[in-house]
């Protein structure tokens, strides 16, 4: 089954990391992703601009806004995309993403969502 | 699980609006500052025992608050010590006033907090010493290093121009929309100082004003986040970006000038370019063109050239032609004449600056950018006279050091005899490192 892993935190943590410190997180979050990789669990996975950079389109407005509009809600800073036997063990793989993202300080929520549909697209 | 690094960082990201609510509360910066510093001390104690609050920010203004409340009462001895219990119990009282905060005062709160420190009867130096301290929370010390002045003459700058602000009045009514538009440009306006001290830093100060550009970055983040319609802050974290991105190349391992054309592109931060070039796509969008906005979007320019002849110079002759229009100075047009001069070659952009010689007579690199392109002409007894010039003018070893390199050249190239024609150019701020 396909999950997606969908990473939310308040910016302004991540964003009080200094380079080094930020840089140290995805060191560390690397070697999960290595090990998540080699078990052939893990698929594509970004890490998203700032909601600064973000705009919305709505559905039946012509006009773009600019947002979201998430002020001291947690907004979505990424995407894993796993391959998981069960709900258990890809719960167990998002709390694995997660350890490293509280030690860091940075926190925030993972959402686990089974995927509807898959679509491949093309490598980019 | 909380370790050091959190603790300072979660204190760090929730300064701005712990103070800005605590400014609200007391009217005054320095029982603001006070009660924050409180805070901190028992966040210290505490959060690690207890695990971290789900608001930072709210646990530090209630704190703070009451810490600083039981000072005026134990001051006014009319009061036995409020027990610790009262303090710990504050779950409930914290998950309303974070709903509170996030509602109503939370922008206004960190714009007054910033806006007090642009107060226009302070002098840019104070502006810029008072924000780093008040709201970035930088110590005096390392405010003082970077400025090359003792800790105590600095402490001394710093408390005189808060007794100035505090004599002054800022209402502490919510603003109105005319109000909000003028602290917003006026803030603005004091990141853009604190970014270009950092950024202009010579080799010496370097490492000390290093940290500059970062809390300039942060600021112009915050301030995004509380505006995120508003162009020409897009412009600014852009512009801050897309400079920032070639920290690391402009600066040789001598700590001396690389120019721009000079500078090891593979060296410059792709993420930050990238993120800055996102930023001013999304503001040009908007239709409304500020400064800021425009010289972002020449720094775009440099930043996407993969090698300096690729450089879309006559675009940037045009945004300087705008950036002349929007904010006329002779510094804009000096710059723009280094477009021209690689557009329309040399002697259209001499004739561009010679009009600015009675107001830029004093400025270094106006008879640098002049003797290039005499040189550049093949004028050379002209060019060695302006770089002469240029030297007597020069603010620091760097920038005579850089100059001199040229009239070195200009002496062997007589000796000789060559006349190859020299195209480097000397230019000022933006079109040069």
């Amino acid at each position: 089954m396909l999950y997606a892993i969908i990473c939310y935190g308040a910016e302004a943590k991540v964003r009080s990391l200094d380079r080094k410190a930020d840089d140290a997180l995805m060191e560390k979050l690397g070697k999960v992703h290595e090990k998540l990789v080699h078990a052939k669990k893990l698929g594509p996975h970004f890490r998203l601009m700032t909601t600064g950079t973000a705009k919305t389109v709505r559905a039946g407005e012509p006009q773009v806004f600019d947002g979201p509009f998430a002020e001291t809600k947690e907004a979505l800073l990424g995407l894993y995309l796993v391959d998981c036997p069960s709900l258990d063990d890809a719960l167990a793989t998002a709390r694995e993403l997660e350890v490293e993202r509280i030690r860091a300080g940075v926190g925030g929520t993972l959402e686990v969502r089974p995927l509807l549909s898959y679509f491949e697209g093309t490598a980019l | 699980m909380i370790d050091d690094a959190w603790l300072e960082s979660a204190l760090a990201a929730a300064r701005p609006q712990a103070m800005g609510a605590l400014l609200r509360y007391f009217r005054d910066l320095d029982a603001a500052e006070e009660a924050f510093q409180e805070a901190c001390l028992r966040a210290l104690q505490r959060w690690p025992q207890e695990g971290p609050p789900r608001s930072p920010a709210a646990w530090l203004i209630q704190v703070g608050r009451n810490a600083e409340l039981d000072q005026v009462r134990r001051r006014a001895r009319n009061r036995e010590l409020p027990s610790e219990e009262l303090l710990s119990n504050l779950e409930d009282a914290e998950a309303a006033l974070a709903v509170g905060l996030a509602a109503s005062h939370y922008r206004d709160d960190i714009l007054r907090l910033l806006f007090i420190c642009c107060h226009p009867d302070l002098p840019a130096t104070q502006q810029i010493a008072v924000a780093l301290r008040i709201v970035c929370g930088l110590s005096v010390e390392q405010i003082a290093r970077a400025f090359l002045v003792s800790e105590s003459a600095m402490e001394q700058r710093i408390t005189r121009a808060k007794r100035r602000v505090a004599s002054a009045d800022v209402p502490f009514e919510t603003p109105g929309a005319p109000e909000r538009a003028e602290r917003l440009a006026a803030v603005a306006a004091m990141i853009y100082l604190i970014f270009n001290e950092g950024y202009s830093a010579n080799s010496g100060e370097a490492p000390l004003r290093a940290p500059f550009c970062d809390e300039a970055i942060r600021l112009a983040r915050l301030l995004l986040r509380l505006f995120q319609d508003e162009p020409e802050i897009m412009g600014l974290l852009a512009l801050f970006l897309l400079q920032h991105a070639r920290a690391a190349a402009r600066l040789d391992a001598e700590g001396g000038i690389v120019l721009l054309e000079d500078q090891d592109r593979s060296l410059w931060n792709a993420q930050l370019i990238a993120e800055g070039l996102a930023l001013i796509d999304k503001a040009v969008r908007h239709r409304r063109r500020g400064p800021y906005q425009v010289q972002a979007a020449i720094a775009a320019l440099h930043a996407q050239a993969a090698r300096p002849e690729d450089t879309d110079w006559v675009q940037i002759d045009l945004l300087y032609a705008a950036l002349e229009t929007l904010q006329p100075s002779p510094v804009v047009t000096l710059n723009r004449a280094v477009a021209v001069s690689k557009v329309r070659g040399p002697a259209a952009a001499l004739e561009m600056i010679e009009p600015l010689a009675p107001r830029l007579g004093h400025y270094f690199h106006f008879f640098g950018v002049k003797g290039a392109l005499l040189l550049q002409l093949g004028r050379k007894e002209e060019a060695r006279v302006a770089f002469d010039q240029a030297i007597a003018l020069a603010n620091t070893a760097a920038e005579a050091a850089h100059i001199r390199m040229h009239l070195d050249r200009l002496i062997q190239e007589s000796a000789a005899r060559g006349d190859a024609e020299d195209s480097r150019q000397i230019t000022h701020g933006r079109e040069s490192c």
